[in-house]
């Protein structure tokens, strides 16, 4: 059948894509759009390396078809930073060396994005659950966790 | 070999990693990011099956779909010869290889490759494969390790001849392995109390995040190139080399940024069979595994099971140990069952060892290196039975570790004496911390559990150039796990005097840089970095020797200090100190471009010793484990990079709670994966873990000139020992095989208090 | 491997016709947590996929006068946690619908969707059915309300009709001295599939006696049960150490597990126990404040 034409915004740009049913936002992404730093890492929902906000919330592009997408707002990590300044979570990963393979960073940024800007100063309990569904195995998560909770610490102190 | 300062500029601080930027962008290209232009698709036919013959496989319906360009199956590998020839950290057997990445007369485990198709899109690819026919004929197939030791098993390799044993017929059995240090028997008639006990680990897979992934491209001249994630881009043109029978000067791999591996990356899957098609097609071949494709054939390391028995005296001296471990292969011969064998007690000065090691095959995928192969497997029997015997000593069990601890020139079981170690000042700094005296609440407990790993050195190149302008690149050859290019450049900038910022450290494809063993075994600081150090020191006699040129006289006259050439003494002559950059400026007028090199096969490895305490609580209705704290304390020998060795240290201690309490490879009844994915095979995830604490031991490596031992592989060791002997010591029941997942714990708990009522 | 068509109407008509109209196979798209994970292992080849999130009606999540509520299928448990009246009024129904997977998840996972996935350890489902909830489901004969514990009727398989979808829930108001819970037990700490879930719904008195109660349990059997003998073990009690036994026995006698990865017929056994007692005791806390 023939493909779905669909309009959106992507990192506040707008977008037009052809897709068929079967693709995923993050195969769109990925494919067809040439924006490869949400990761596929499991196609299942179980990962978060594929996290994206769609008008505003958290969800693993894997599991979201592009073709349901028309009229959407959609924010990856290519559009984190802003222009040549990084995103502060960005630079606190960066000083707090809280990335090894750097796989599973592009998700964990988004989530712990949409984390801090729903609440300032969550707790490390918090953090964790918040990110429990961005898988790291390099890391252990105590700097992902420190980094967040420091971005935080920060972000508040700036306000 | 020490540089004898100590008060270094970058060496020891904290900067910022040279590929940070990408990663926290999204541009860092991993491997499955990577295209290129007329890219087709491939997908692999895996079997269904845990044993059985191939009878015929029949690719026509798939061939003649529209959009499919080919069809691969065993019969378009040459078929290669039985012998084990060196690859780093194991031994590889190309007939077996080429039988893994496709199978030829069986399929010998759920998901092994039997064909592969290249199309157009991976949707007409997947459909092809459905299209293929194989006509299998299925046999009798085993999974566990005693089973398949058993007389009557389903034998994989009618052909098998073990090595180090004989055999009265057909067996599972590939190799014995023995180590004796002293006489066993002696040791134990001298103990006042022995303990004999057996222990079983579970197959786990390394977890990196990302699925195996490959473009190959193949022109029309016979040259090919392939792009991949892969911990060694040599050790794949090596591989894909000898398996598709082309010279090593037609294949150029470029190992793309690598998204985890642990060791399980340090084979080939995917890229022969891409190469293999895109020489048959003409266009690139792009493929990536599917997740449930990483579980089902990508290397697990070894299921195990093992017996000790320990002997000691009133004091707590161990006077013998004497084990038997076997461990899994999978379907080929090559478990870690000899580095298992050799780490087993290797922390311990213990004169009396016998240990006995099995290598053995089962329906299984074959394994994969993972992080200090073999040692977590061995230590988890010998760090819970030494904490069993301390108990039973009455014995703080890290007053019984320290009383037995290995030193500066002990004689290991597995044949060297130490040099300088720092394994004791590992259990000085655990009984010291406060972690180790807080107090604990109801349903809580604290183990505690050490680990050794030899780490490697091997075949390293680095070459540093000076830019006209002052700045450097540094070229190495050793895809970048976790940092590495970080330490490299910090490295090279303490030699060169220069700022760290002005070192860019690059990573060659195959034809760019001299060969570079793969990235493993804790190599590439220690190894690769010793390469990058001489190659700067290279790059300084050559600027030593322009400032001499200059000065009109002798380079001996000439000595490097901070970034400028000065004359050695007030005799040579009065000369303003010259700048890197100002030599750099006249490096075309005074002989050229300025290029350090170097290339040897590194020697002097320092090993590590780490020593792990473990808080937990336990639900006592439910069985469920929480780890309440952690800490890792560890001899570094020198942190080039603090934060990127204590994010070794905290990664290798949450694998180990994984593997601890929930990770293992569950199979069905069929001999099938039952939970190839990250919802059943159950990774930690944040909010499992607590912070866990690195403690960093600086007992320099002497043969290193910074002093560098590897540190990501020892993080693995203690941690499975750990837990579970702060389980028992929070419920009185030792967990003797793993995982200790919430049904086993409860199950145990339930156990003893039934003996406890009946007695 | 066929092609899948996709249409989203925006009305609940459009939408019946559009599933009476289909041959072969046809799914609903609602937060699609299951049906792409589905789509994506080739466990089902679609005709089509009809998404009713354009449907308002399936998207909103509306507190009516007399209390109760009307809750959206394809409204996400993220978005519920946000609202402080069904939280407040409903926290175990919450609980359930904002248990499933991770964060990401939760942005997207519906009532419906968990529901009508049918299966027997779904998070959501067994509150859902202490709490009394009740399916409004739109077909080629109009509409009809079941149920929610109607909905499903053995693993993978509901009792919908051909063209047949559920549009929304009904949820009662909270009772006077109401209080609910859901518990769950899970190998990690996030992320997994039940092992065993219990819902509890139950009313105390102003003495603190229960005067009404409804245990489920989820990943016990082939679909979630109700467990009658557990609500009659503690009505009329106050929840002393012998109500709280004979629940759990109760609960114990009435799970007929299995062996699988995630569980041992003997440990869901004893851990149907183990959840009721828990469940019932933070219900009952909340009954109270």
């Amino acid at each position: 059948m023939a493909k779905h034409h669909v309009a959106v915004s992507i990192n506040g740009e707008p977008v037009e894509y052809l897709c068929s049913t079967r693709q995923t936002l993050l195969d769109v992404l990925r494919d067809e759009l040439n924006l490869t730093g949400s990761k596929e890492g499991c196609a299942s929902g179980d990962c978060g390396a594929c996290s994206v906000m769609v008008d505003g919330r958290l969800v693993c592009s894997c599991l979201v078809m592009g073709a349901e997408c028309d009229g959407k707002s959609i924010d990856t990590i290519e559009g984190m930073a802003d222009g040549e300044k990084l995103h502060p979570l960005q630079q606190k990963f960066l000083e707090e060396a809280a990335l090894q393979c750097g796989i599973c960073t592009p998700g964990v940024l988004v989530a712990a994005k949409a984390l801090l800007e729903r609440n300032n100063n969550p707790t490390e309990t918090q953090v964790r659950y918040w990110l429990a569904g961005n898988l790291c195995r390099c890391t252990g998560y105590d700097k992902i966790v420190r980094a967040v909770m420091l971005t935080a610490a920060d972000m508040r102190g700036g306000a | 070999m020490s540089t004898g300062k100590t008060d270094y500029k970058w060496v020891g601080t904290r900067t910022i990693r040279p590929d940070g930027h990408d990663k926290v962008t999204g541009r860092a290209k991993f491997g499955s990011d990577f295209s290129l232009s007329g890219m087709i698709h491939g997908r692999v036919l895996r079997s269904p099956h845990a044993h059985a013959l191939i009878k015929s496989i029949d690719t026509s319906a798939a061939e003649a779909l529209a959009g499919v360009k080919a069809v691969i199956t065993s019969k378009d590998f040459k078929d290669q010869p039985s012998e084990l020839i060196p690859a780093g950290e194991a031994m590889v057997n190309y007939k077996d290889m080429t039988r893994n990445v496709m199978a030829r007369e069986k399929v010998l485990y759920d998901g092994h490759a039997v064909a592969a198709v290249a199309a157009t899109t991976v949707e007409i690819a997947e459909a092809a494969l459905e299209l293929i026919k194989v006509n299998y004929q299925v046999l009798p197939h085993v999974i566990d390790v005693d089973e398949a030791m058993a007389d009557n098993a389903p034998i994989l390799h009618d052909d098998l001849v073990p090595v180090g044993m004989d055999a009265k017929g057909p067996t599972n059995i590939a190799k014995r392995v023995e180590f004796t240090l002293g006489d066993a028997a002696k040791g134990f008639e001298q103990a006042d109390v022995i303990i004999e006990r057996s222990y079983s680990t579970a197959a786990v897979h390394q977890g990196y995040i990302e699925p195996h992934a490959v473009v190959a491209s193949v022109a029309e001249d016979g040259q090919a190139q392939i792009w991949c994630c892969t911990q060694g881009q040599f050790m794949v043109r090596t591989f894909v080399g000898q398996l598709l029978g082309m010279a090593t000067s037609s294949i150029r791999v470029t190992p793309s940024e690598i998204g985890g591996g642990f060791g399980g990356k340090t084979v080939v899957y995917l890229e022969p069979l891409a190469t293999l098609l895109s020489s048959k097609v003409g266009k690139p071949v792009k493929m990536i595994m599917s997740r449930e494709e990483v579980f089902r054939a990508s290397g697990p390391t070894s299921a195990s099971t093992m017996t000790y028995k320990i002997g000691a005296t009133k004091a707590g001296k161990i006077t013998a140990v004497d084990a038997t471990l076997k461990l899994l292969a999978g379907a080929f011969p090559g478990s870690p069952v000899q580095p298992a064998a050799m780490c087993a007690v290797a922390p311990y000065d213990v004169e009396n060892v016998h240990i006995v090691g099995y290598d053995v095959v089962a329906n299984r995928p074959k394994v994969a290196a993972y992080r200090a192969p073999g040692a977590p497997i061995s230590a988890f029997g010998a760090e819970s039975i030494i904490d069993e015997l301390a108990k039973e000593l009455g014995l703080d069990p890290l007053k019984m570790r320290q009383l037995n601890a290995a030193k500066t020139g002990t004689k290991a079981a597995y044949g060297p004496t130490f040099r300088n170690i720092g394994y004791q000042e590992t259990l000085d700094a655990a009984v010291a911390h406060d972690h180790y005296k807080a107090p604990l609440g109801p349903n809580q407990g604290r183990g505690v559990a050490s680990g050794f790993w030899f780490n490697i050195g091997g075949e390293s190149s680095a070459t540093v150039n000076i830019n006209e302008d002052g700045t450097a690149v540094v070229i190495s050859g050793n895809p970048d796990i976790g940092g590495s290019r970080a330490s490299l450049a910090m490295m090279a900038a303490e030699e060169l005097g220069i700022d760290y910022h002005d070192v860019r450290p690059i990573i060659g494809d195959t034809a760019s840089i001299g060969y570079n063993f793969l990235t493993g075994g804790s190599r590439v600081t220690f190894a690769t970095g010793l390469a990058v150090v001489e190659a700067a020191r290279d790059a300084v006699r050559q600027l030593c020797e322009r400032a001499a040129k200059i000065w009109e006289v002798d380079a001996e006259g000439v000595i490097w200090d901070d970034g400028h050439a000065k004359p050695a003494s007030t005799n040579v002559g009065e000369f303003d100190p010259l700048s890197l950059a100002q030599l750099a400026a006249q490096a075309a007028k005074t002989g050229g471009p300025i290029s350090g090199h170097n290339a040897q096969n590194v020697q002097g490895a320092g090993p590590g010793f780490a020593t792990h305490i473990c808080d937990v609580e336990v639900d006592p209705e439910t069985g469920h484990v929480t780890v309440l704290r952690y800490t890792s304390i560890q001899d570094v020998g020198r942190a080039i990079h603090p934060s990127y060795v204590e994010g070794q240290i905290q990664g290798g201690a949450a694998q180990g709670i994984g593997w601890a309490l929930n990770e293992e490879y569950i199979y069905n009844a069929q001999g099938k994966l039952d939970n190839p994915g990250f919802l059943d095979y159950r990774i930690p995830v944040a909010s499992d873990l607590p912070m866990i604490e690195a403690v960093m031991i600086e007992v320099p490596n002497d043969r290193h000139p910074y002093g560098v031992r590897g540190v990501g592989e020892v993080p693995l060791v203690p941690p499975m020992a750990a837990v579970a002997n702060a389980i028992e010591s929070a419920t009185g029941v030792r967990m003797e095989n793993l995982p200790m997942s919430p049904p086993r714990v409860l199950a145990a708990i339930d156990a003893a208090q039934l003996r406890q009522a009946a007695e | 491997m066929q092609s899948v068509q996709f249409e989203a109407p925006g009305t609940v008509d459009e939408a019946v016709a559009l599933l009476a109209g289909a041959t072969g196979d046809t799914r609903i798209l609602a937060g699609g947590t299951d049906l792409l994970v589905q789509l994506r292992a080739h466990m089902i080849n679609p005709g089509l996929i009809i998404d009713i999130k354009k449907i308002d009606e399936t998207r909103s999540l509306t507190k009516n006068a007399d209390g109760s509520y009307t809750i959206g299928a394809a409204y996400a448990g993220a978005e519920a946690t946000e609202r402080d009246d069904i939280t407040k009024d409903w926290p175990g129904v919450v609980e359930g619908w904002d248990l499933i997977g991770s964060t990401q998840i939760q942005g997207r996972a519906s009532l419906g969707g968990n529901l009508c996935n049918a299966s027997p350890a779904a998070d959501s489902v067994p509150a859902m059915i202490v709490a009394g909830m009740t399916a409004n489901i739109a077909g080629p004969k109009g509409r009809r309300t079941i149920p929610v514990q109607d909905v499903p009727v053995s693993p993978g398989k509901t009792s919908l009709g051909k063209g047949e979808f559920i549009v929304s829930f009904n949820l009662p108001g909270r009772p006077k001295g109401g209080g609910d819970a859901y518990l769950r037990l899970i190998p990690r700490t996030e992320m997994d599939i039940a092992v065993v879930g219990c819902g509890v719904a139950l009313v105390l008195d102003d003495s603190g006696t229960v005067t009404s109660a409804k245990v489920s349990l989820g990943a016990v059997s082939a679909k979630v049960l109700v467990v009658d003998a557990a609500a009659k073990a503690i009505i009329g009690t106050k929840l002393d150490d012998d109500a709280l036994a004979k629940l759990d026995a109760a609960c114990q006698a009435a799970a007929k597990p299995i062996n699988d990865k995630r569980g041992t017929i003997e440990y869901r056994t004893k851990i149907a126990g183990v959840l009721a007692r828990r469940a019932v005791k933070i219900a009952a806390e909340r009954a109270g404040s």
